[in-house]
């Protein structure tokens, strides 16, 4: 991937780096970091800069599916905030925590850009528009049940 | 010449390069655009506001920090929508700061308390309770208070382009952003305090003076720094006769705002409970403590004894104290005790370089001419580690000036990651790895040539030749240890030489001889500690120490007579690059006396005239006698630092260079003063060690 940065700017393979190797293990470790430093020639601080800036970046570790629901204005105005207190009621879990058995963690985030479909939540990286909460319901049941 | 353009500001028409920016042009003609992020010399930031300018024909406020001054530009910095921006901007930079002036470290030099008295609104509308976080230790020497941060990002960009070492970064956002350090919670960096130093506000305050002093009840005293070679001006800011801090306050001298962790923090040797403060005699074996007179009369006694019996005498100098210090002691030694042993630890061979020098002007290279060359090449030193000025000056010259630097080390250096090139090469053969440089340097237009301890002797006539075949302007430093390491060769503080490099009318013994002579009568060392690796041959030497500690030497001594440090006394030193700096007296510690005045009771006492030992007064012999240092007084009584002049004519005796050997001094340790800094001691980096990745 580095090798896809102009050369002086392979700095930029910062970002995408990061979270690959989230999705692969799930958070942002120590031992991840200094790794990184070490590829790209970056102060570990730097990374820390961007670690704190990115909200999408976590240390600790996430559940198998991350489930993101928004609670901005449009979401909100159409039962967003609702959505948020019976996911956290249903999965007995609280912004950014992770159910027992790891498989299902919980987000609370600003707007995902899907505003016209409002209420969305995101799993990982797939969007679920116009979510009830019975539809959550089952999106749940099913994300524990695919494990 | 650069592109001129015309520019009116606050009504005054003023001509500037273009590209500069409006706040630099304003300054030049007297008029001050308020500034936090801004700082000459670092990157652009444009984070503060502050600086918010009106321009005629641009619809918003600009910031003026980062605004190039373009022809028929028409900026008001005083206008009234300029003034309610800054109102306003300092309202919103306080709205989270807390209003703890009165025990904050920086209040009453601090840049947001000025604002705020002069541009600021008495009132705020923000009613909600401040955002609080708590302070933090980042190492014995940095303390970090979120709540004051205006996150200017000065301290991230000093430590990052000021000393290459990224040490700060500022992580989350919003309310919540705030700098953290290197390591998590805590700093690995130099420790040097630029931060601090460069903190517009009391975020960042230094663990040796936080809390303990305004800076309206101290005095303060310009001074040259007592640790290493390179010759920083010091401010040390005095109450009741105690050194309470440290900085470049005022950024004169040659060292501008740069100063070290040894600089900034290394002074506390000065008050350590350990210091001499009655001299001591021993009796029965036991060294006990006795008057000044008593012990003043001993030793004149002895001196004068063993002179008259035609012993044998052994002097060891400093390259701590002052030139007239030195200039003293060899001629007490020379004149009064008629004896030619007399001998400093040497840290730099520049007698061989000013011996290769002759005949040429101007080949000294200055701490300025750093920040000047075209190209500078580095070998046989870890510089950012043992001449931390020089380094500095250095990546300033690449960063505005996009200079090439070119080292030449036995291991890897900091300068690696700037440099046009790096060689590894065995110390002590660096001059063979010069032959792959010669074209990429003589592309140059001026070179500076710095060397450590490993080149000496012949090999420093082969640079000079060397240099001399670029055919371009080459200047050289020969890097030394010690605050006066240079000055101690210039006084003649060794067998070899006397003052100014004249041969000795005799040839004395060296330090190691006189260490390993069975028949010395009298060893004398000033300010020196040779025992500290080495035995005394001589068993029934009388030996007498002046010294600020109880070091290896003091322990053997039969009497040893406590001598003020750098920071107590007037005089002069020069530094690595052969700049002469003057010392103020700032600290006070009783029951100390300058070495000078002890050799001037010493000679007193045994009825020698060596002429009136006044700091003043030797100088002046000093400038009338000594080769190269008939340098212009006004420069160094206004605090500035004045060029010696290589010595003119070939030297009629060459150096004994097999004696040259550095300390290896890095930024925690400085000899045996840095023994006795319990700051410099507690940093997490010390004792550091050269040449490390």
């Amino acid at each position: 991937m580095i090798g896809n940065y102009p050369t002086g700017r392979q700095k930029g393979a910062l970002i995408p780096m990061l979270l690959y190797a989230q999705d692969e293990i799930g958070q942002i470790t120590e031992e991840l970091i200094d790794e990184v430093s070490k590829r790209l020639s970056v102060n570990r601080v730097e990374i820390e800069e961007v670690l704190g800036y990115y909200t999408m970046l976590h240390r600790e570790k996430r559940g198998k599916h991350h489930v993101q629901i928004c609670t901005n204005v449009s979401c909100m105005l159409r039962g967003g905030e609702e959505l948020w207190e019976h996911a956290c009621g249903k999965l007995g879990i609280g912004n950014k925590q992770t159910t027992a058995d790891g498989s299902v963690s919980l987000e609370e985030v600003e707007c995902i850009g899907a505003c016209s479909w409002a209420p969305a939540i995101l799993v990982n990286y797939d969007f679920h528009f116009n979510v009830t909460p019975e539809s959550l319901d089952a999106l749940i049941e099913g994300l524990r049940t695919k494990q | 010449m650069a592109e001129l353009v015309t520019l009116t500001i606050d009504g005054k028409q003023i001509t500037a390069e273009k590209g500069t920016l409006v706040i630099e042009a304003a300054k030049k003609i007297g008029i001050e655009i308020p500034a936090f992020c801004y700082y000459e010399g670092y990157s652009l930031q444009a984070a503060c506001r502050m600086c918010l300018v009106e321009v005629e024909k641009m619809p918003k406020l600009q910031p003026g920090c980062t605004l190039p001054a373009a022809e028929g530009m028409v900026v008001m910095t005083d206008s009234p929508k300029v003034v309610e921006a800054r109102k306003s901007t300092l309202e919103f930079l306080l709205t989270n700061h807390p209003l703890d002036c009165p025990v904050c470290d920086k209040g009453g030099e601090c840049e947001l308390q000025d604002m705020v008295f002069r541009y600021g609104a008495g009132e705020s509308r923000f009613t909600e309770i401040k955002h609080h976080a708590n302070e933090k230790q980042w190492s014995p020497m940095v303390y970090y208070d979120p709540a004051r941060c205006i996150l200017c990002y000065r301290c991230i960009r000093v430590c990052d382009e000021g000393l290459g070492v990224g040490a700060l970064g500022l992580t989350h956002r919003g309310v919540h952003a705030e700098i953290t350090p290197s390591n998590g919670d805590h700093l690995e960096c130099d420790e040097c305090g630029m931060c601090i130093d460069i903190c517009p506000v009391g975020a960042l305050t230094s663990g040796s003076y936080r809390y303990k002093s305004r800076p309206w009840e101290m005095n303060h005293v310009g001074t040259i720094c007592a640790h290493c070679s390179n010759g920083c001006k010091t401010t040390l800011s005095i109450r009741n006769g105690e050194i309470m801090r440290a900085n470049n306050r005022d950024q004169s001298g040659i060292n501008g705002e740069f100063l070290c962790a040894k600089g900034r923090f290394g002074y506390d040797f000065v008050h350590s409970e350990e210091r001499l403060q009655t001299p001591l005699v021993r009796k029965d074996g036991e060294l006990v403590e006795a008057s000044w007179s008593e012990a003043l009369a001993l030793v004149a006694k002895k001196f004068g004894d063993v002179k008259a019996k035609g012993g044998k005498f052994g002097v060891v100098g400093s390259a701590r104290t002052t030139n007239e210090e030195a200039y003293y002691l060899q001629k007490f030694a020379r004149q009064g005790l008629g004896t030619a042993n007399i001998d400093h630890r040497r840290s730099g061979d520049v007698a061989s370089l000013l011996n290769a020098l002759a005949g040429k002007r101007d080949a000294l290279a200055t701490v300025a001419d750093l920040y000047t060359t075209k190209a500078a090449l580095v070998i046989g030193s870890d510089l950012s580690q043992q001449h931390p000025l020089l380094a500095f000056q250095l990546r300033a010259n690449y960063r505005h000036h996009g200079s090439s630097t070119y080292t030449v080390t036995r291991g890897p250096v900091r300068e690696d990651s700037y440099a046009a090139r790096s060689i590894r090469f065995e110390a002590g053969d660096e001059i063979g790895a010069l032959d792959q440089l010669r074209e990429d340097l003589s592309k140059h237009a001026s070179v500076v040539i710095l060397f450590g301890d490993s080149v000496k002797g012949g090999d420093v006539a082969k640079l000079v030749a060397f240099g001399d075949s670029l055919g371009v302007g080459v200047k050289y430093v020969c890097l030394m240890d010690y605050s006066n390491s240079r000055g101690a060769w210039d006084m003649g503080l060794t067998h070899e030489y006397g003052p100014g490099y004249e041969a000795a009318e005799q040839r004395g013994l060296s330090l190691p001889e006189m260490l390993a002579a069975k028949d010395l009568d009298v060893f004398w060392a000033v300010g020196a500690n040779p025992l500290a690796d080495a035995e005394l041959g001589s068993n029934d030497a009388f030996v007498v120490v002046q010294e600020l500690f109880l070091t290896e030497t003091a322990r053997r001594a039969d009497v040893v007579l406590p001598a003020a440090s750098a920071y107590e006394k007037n005089g002069t030193v020069t530094n690595t690059c052969g700049e002469v700096q003057r010392l103020k007296a700032g600290a006070k510690v009783m029951g100390v006396k300058t070495d000078l005045e002890i050799m001037g009771l010493l000679a007193k006492e045994m009825g020698l005239d060596l002429g009136i030992w006044t700091p003043e007064k030797v100088f002046e012999e000093i400038r009338r006698t000594v080769r190269g240092y008939n340098v212009q007084l006004p420069i160094i009584v206004t605090g500035g630092a004045a060029p010696t002049q290589p010595v003119s004519g070939q030297l009629a005796v060459l150096p004994d260079v097999s004696l040259v050997r550095s300390a290896e001094d890095t930024l925690f340790t400085s000899g045996s003063l840095g023994r006795y800094s319990k700051m410099l001691n507690a940093a997490m980096e010390a004792p550091g060690k050269l040449y490390k990745e």
